[in-house]
């Protein structure tokens, strides 16, 4: 691992001074993915200034009947909180769902966002990655890939997204809200992460140095009604082969509304945009939530190993609307 | 603003108060095992995926190998060797004894700690992912043996003594939460 210097902020501006226009500083985090990536000599900040000691913790009710959660609240505050618990269960879930107690306790909001791909040829720089080292190729693609995308991807990289709580704050329309010497500014998550065309070392809209300061989740009245799940290789603490995070509002057997993302099938959070257009104002019946998930998964591009995955995510996404049509009854 | 490489700081583990300069680059859990002579915490993966080095960290369990010493400046930890109370084990120590909750031992200090800081989250009524119902109107989870295997499923066992584990923690469970 490279020196480093470290640094510990109390004030906004404060950390935004320390890391603007300096290339090899970046924010710390709970580290649990950026100490594990300067270990693997992926990551080599000079610099590392802490923000879990800025006053971004904690979660509180938003003006407009949301909620807005700081971006250093541990993932595992974030997800025992009562109101996200009660308001936006899929997100609670989705969170628990990732990781395990003891990274939970440390992972800041902010930190699950960034979180860099777990492709094994990222972390590896003895090979080469497009990502890591942009223009040396992408070992993925012919290679060791049976967890990586199906959907969005382009010849440069084929990487998912590792993040559950991404997944859930796609489908309920979350805003990320980060400041810059300029001020604050907020991004529809669902505008956040690039597409990743051919430079897959770009993957957010963040400006250079930019922090984030939180997460807001508009008020919703089908998110009540939501669920995560996840399918991985083990019954626990493994990164998702699919996920899905869908919320379901259905009245007298019709679909009011409908929301829906997975995980584990592109290099962000998909939000299933196609599939909710022929939900909306539909029949509430298996047939049709079907009919909905092949609509979404027509565009799905299963690379030589992992076609399986498009069975899954069809799978799930019928199983899941079905399990919160029942409910609703 | 200085970018010094060194720092200098304070960690106060299992009650005693250790003034420390380290390396910015130095994990907690070398500067606990290496630097002040705690070697209960064990460097498994050194990568966050085994749970052999978790300690509790402002009474919180985390995995002090992802942990940078310089970043825990100030906080409180508690390794295994600060669990018993005057010498005296506690009864989730008792039982991982009476109950075959080892082999080799080597996962077991990070088991314990693990184990307290987990009883501590679900005595605050926190869910698990495995929580049928996360409301938090409803009563608060029960622990039964599919919760304490999805809430310790951040600790491995290479010897596979998991099934006494669950047992240990499931009958010391009441006792501990009360303890604390
Ligand atoms: C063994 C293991 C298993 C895991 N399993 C899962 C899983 O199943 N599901 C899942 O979703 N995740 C999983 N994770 C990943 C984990 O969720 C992430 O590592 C964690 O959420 C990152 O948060 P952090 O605060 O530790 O980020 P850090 O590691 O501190 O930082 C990550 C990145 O974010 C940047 N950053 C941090 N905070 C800010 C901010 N406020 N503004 C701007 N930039 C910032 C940092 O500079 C860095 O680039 C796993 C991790 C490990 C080690
Ligand atoms: S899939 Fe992306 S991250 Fe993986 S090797 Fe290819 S370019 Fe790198
Ligand atoms: S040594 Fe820290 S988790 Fe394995
Ligand atoms: S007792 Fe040997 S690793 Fe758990």
């Amino acid at each position: 691992m490279k020196e480093f210097a470290y640094h510990r902020p109390s004030q906004i501006r404060e950390a935004l001074t320390m890391v603007v226009g300096n290339e090899g500083a970046q924010y710390l985090g709970g580290g649990t993915n950026l100490v594990d990536l300067m270990k693997d000599g992926v990551e080599m900040p000079t610099r590392l200034v802490d923000v879990r000691h800025l006053p971004l913790d904690g979660v509180r009710a938003a003006p407009g009947g949301g909620l807005v959660i700081g971006a250093t609240t541990t993932n595992s505050d974030a997800a025992a909180h009562p109101e996200v618990r009660r308001r936006y269960p899929a997100l609670s879930q989705a969170v628990l769902a990732g990781a395990s107690g003891q990274l939970r306790n440390m992972a800041t909001v902010g930190g699950n966002l960034l979180q860099r791909t777990r492709c094994a040829y990222y972390a590896d720089p003895s090979q080469p990655c497009n990502k890591r080292s942009p223009g040396s190729g992408c070992s993925a693609i012919t290679g060791e890939h049976h967890n990586h995308a199906v959907l969005g991807w382009s010849d440069h990289c084929v990487a998912t997204h590792p993040s559950d709580m991404a997944v859930a704050l796609a489908a309920f329309d979350a805003v990320v809200r980060y400041e810059t010497l300029d001020g604050t500014h907020e991004i529809p998550l669902s505008e956040f992460y690039l597409p990743v065309g051919a430079t897959p070392q770009h993957e957010t809209v963040l400006p250079s140095g930019a922090l984030i300061t939180a997460v807001s989740l508009p008020k919703s009245a089908v998110s009540p009604r939501s669920q995560y799940r996840k399918v991985r290789e083990r019954a626990s603490y493994a990164f998702a082969n699919v996920s899905i995070a869908a919320a379901l509002d259905v009245h007298e057997g019709t679909v009011r509304s409908a929301r829906i993302a997975l995980g584990g099938v592109a290099s962000c959070p998909w939000r299933a945009r196609v599939a909710e257009s022929v939900l909306q104002d539909g029949a509430a019946t298996a047939d049709k939530f079907r009919a909905a998930a092949d609509a979404e998964l027509s565009a799905a591009k299963p690379l030589r190993d992992n076609g399986y995955k498009v069975t899954l995510a069809r799978n799930l996404i019928e199983a899941v609307l079905t399990e919160l049509a029942a409910r609703t009854k | 603003m200085t970018d010094d490489i060194r720092s200098e700081i304070l960690l106060h583990v299992n009650g005693r108060t250790h003034r420390l300069s380290v390396d910015n680059r130095r994990t907690l859990l070398d500067a606990l095992r290496e630097g002040m002579g705690h070697t209960g915490p064990k460097k498994g993966c050194d990568r966050g995926q085994c749970g052999a080095c978790t300690v509790l960290l402002d009474g919180r369990r985390v995995v002090s190998c992802l942990t940078l010493a310089v970043a825990a400046d100030g906080a409180e930890v508690t390794t295994v060797e600060g669990l018993a109370d005057d010498g005296e084990l506690r009864p989730l120590q008792q039982a991982f004894i009476q109950l075959d909750g080892f082999q080799c031992g080597y996962c077991t200090p990070g088991q314990l700690c693990s184990a307290i800081g987990m009883l501590a989250e679900h005595a605050a009524g926190w869910p698990s992912a495995v929580t049928a119902d996360i409301s938090p109107d409803g009563p608060a989870p029960e622990l039964d043996a599919g919760e304490v295997r999805e809430r310790m499923s951040g600790n491995l066992c290479r010897c596979g003594a998991y099934p006494s584990i669950v047992r240990a923690v499931l009958e010391t469970a009441s006792r501990e939460e009360v303890t604390r």
